[in-house]
């Protein structure tokens, strides 16, 4: 019971930190913090040491890598070129690019528009229409995988990157659904100011809606860069030449092949690991204000 | 249906009165939604009645003829010992990660909760970046991590005195290896119910106290209710993306890899895996279109019962 009372006391400083400045050191709650501290720290450690040792891995001689030791005895910079040497890594990199900017910035924009309709527009059955969008986020990618590729293959855009990001020209379910919420936030008094001034329906939309919704487009924008990023599966499923892989594609080629002259370089999957990953952290660092709140958002919103 | 619109009686359809002004709207609203429209009847519904015909043919890209062969490959699912062996593999993995990847995120968010402040914004930071690294970059590392007797897991087993297995190549411990993978992507979770954490109105707490309730009183009565909404929420999403497991697991184990061992290729074959080696490497587009919709079945009916069973334990503001 006493420990119960100075927890719930700890409790109530740390939800107003600096409330109670002139107060005696509380040791207990001192050693609580510093408890949870330690914890925290362990965990951090546990996260992040994966991603630390993956790129000492990537500058250590093919020899070290399992060595023990985190550092290299020599750094091997040189394990970044030899990989470009052996494959065409740029051009994976600049196809990975094309692809994660065009798929993000076509869903976001067409997205934004479908979710707009069903925030703004009264027409005939919109609750059962809308409930279509949210039955079709329920669908396993497997289903319709098959004939999502006879369709690609038809239209001749199989070994192009054409299908790993035009299916967004279509919007997302998943961003309608989130972007229906922002757009039905906004005050209707707002559109009919805008339509008494004569603005038309794509007008309103393009200069009232979307400069309001701005936090909520770059979750979305932010949230598509990461899934055109790192998808796998359409890589795998339309790629064939080496020359029209993304990077994914790529380093899980060169997995399936890590020799040269018979020998396994597990230093240089290292190398790819992190030229894929970098980026991403990057866009986080970024945008790390957006991809939390964006998570929370949704997350809420699920209920 | 009729309504009443500026002392008109106008008919009502699909739940709107139809003037003039909802007809432009209507309009508006269809040059709006064709996007998703197009893509509805090209990408989805199209393609979900065409692989459901799939699923009654013994289609092949390679072969020019279609023959129609009713339920024949869900038939052949029941003898394939692949599809018993991948289901089982499936199921272990949820069963595991699921459950687990729950308990660590909310044990870590807990203490988020009660640190708060500028030191919660940092840790959550640093627990949310494994889940930026692409799949096959996660495959990869654990690749190396639980690398034969070498790889940093062992390494660390090994401080405290532990042997450690053969992850990558003994099959009783190919899937704790793929579990352990994926608790390492536990951040999302912590950050969902971080959120939730903080919605809970801190005078529930304060009540409860001058009431005399204990922490575990506090924790069971107030926290676990209040958040039982993000908890059934993550529950439901989480089984739902473990029960379609691919890229890591794939990454690792499968591909064009030399000297592949038969034991990985058994004890870490997913339901989707096997299901994409029938499509794209085997060409049985009919027999992975027929795994497809057991897989939509399945989903669908633990969708159902998890929503009926929430019903007893989710708690909604305003009920």
């Amino acid at each position: 019971m006493a420990t119960d009372e100075a927890r719930s006391a700890d409790a109530r400083a740390i939800d107003r930190p600096g409330a109670d400045v002139k107060e005696p050191i509380d040791w207990g709650r001192v050693a609580y913090n510093v408890g949870f501290g330690v914890v925290l720290l362990f965990f951090t450690i546990l996260f992040l040491y994966p991603l630390v040792w993956l790129f000492f891995a990537s500058v250590k001689p093919g020899s070290e890598v399992f060595s023990g030791n985190l550092l290299p005895s020599v750094w091997r910079w040189d394990n970044y070129p030899r990989l470009m040497d052996q494959q065409p890594v740029l051009q994976w990199a600049w196809n990975s690019t094309l692809v994660t900017v065009l798929a993000s910035v076509t869903v976001t924009i067409t997205s934004a528009l479908v979710a707009f309709a069903f925030a703004y527009f009264r027409f005939p059955f919109r609750g059962v229409v809308f409930g279509i969008v949210l039955a079709s986020m329920m669908l396993p990618g497997a289903v319709t995988m098959i004939p999502n590729y006879l369709i690609w293959d038809f239209l001749g855009f199989n070994n192009t990157l054409v299908p790993l990001w035009a299916g967004n020209l279509f919007a997302s379910p998943f961003y309608i659904f989130m972007l229906r919420q922002f757009f039905l936030g906004l005050p209707r008094e707002l559109f009919d100011a805008a339509r008494v001034d004569g603005a038309n329906y794509l007008r309103m939309w393009w200069s009232v809606a979307v400069p309001l919704t701005r936090a909520a487009l770059i979750v979305v924008f932010i949230f598509e860069l990461k899934v055109a990023w790192t998808d796998l599966v359409r890589p795998l499923i339309f790629l064939r030449d080496i020359a029209t892989f993304t990077l994914p594609r790529g380093l899980k080629a060169i997995i399936d092949n890590p020799s040269i002259g018979g020998e396994k370089h597990f230093e240089l999957l290292a190398v790819g690991g992190i030229l894929i990953t970098v980026p991403m952290i990057i866009v986080f660092f970024l945008g790390q204000r957006y991809f939390i709140e964006g998570i929370a958002t949704t997350g809420s919103t699920g209920r | 249906m009729t309504t009443v619109v500026q002392g008109k009686e106008v008919r009502s359809v699909g739940g709107v009165p139809w003037t003039p002004n909802t007809r432009r709207e209507t309009l508006w609203a269809l040059v709006f939604l064709s996007p998703w429209i197009i893509g509805l009847i090209i990408f989805t519904a199209g393609p979900m009645l065409w692989s459901l015909y799939l699923s009654f043919t013994d289609y092949d890209p390679l072969r020019p003829d279609i023959t129609f062969i009713g339920l024949d490959n869900y038939v052949a699912m029941l003898g394939d010992r692949r599809v018993a062996t991948s289901l089982f593999n499936t199921a272990f993995y949820t069963v595991f990660h699921v459950p687990l990847s729950m308990a660590i995120a909310l044990f870590l968010a807990l203490i988020l909760n009660r640190v708060g402040g500028k030191m919660a914004g940092f840790f959550r930071t640093a627990f949310y970046l494994p889940n930026v690294t692409p799949a096959v970059a996660v495959g990869t590392l654990f690749l190396l991590l639980l690398n034969g007797s070498n790889g940093l897991v062992n390494q660390g087993l090994a401080l405290i005195g532990i042997d450690g297995p053969s992850w990558l190549v003994d099959p009783t411990w190919i899937k704790p290896g793929i579990i352990l993978m994926s608790l390492w992507t536990v951040g999302n979770t912590v950050i969902i119910y971080f959120a939730a954490l903080r919605n809970v109105p801190t005078e529930l707490y304060e009540a409860a106290r001058i009431d005399g309730a204990g922490a575990w009183n506090q924790f069971r009565n107030i926290t676990l209710p209040m958040i039982s909404g993000a908890l059934f929420f993550t529950l439901v999403i989480n089984t739902i993306a473990s029960l379609q497991m691919f890229s890591e697991v794939y990454t690792i184990f499968f591909g064009q890899q030399q000297g592949q061992s038969a034991g990985a290729g058994e004890a870490a074959l997913f339901y989707v895996i096997y299901l994409f080696r029938n499509a794209f490497e085997f060409f049985k587009m009919g027999y992975a279109s027929a795994l497809a919709w057991v897989l939509f079945l399945v989903i669908m009916v633990i969708t159902v019962i998890q929503v009926r069973g929430s019903r007893r334990f989710v708690y909604y503001e305003g009920e």
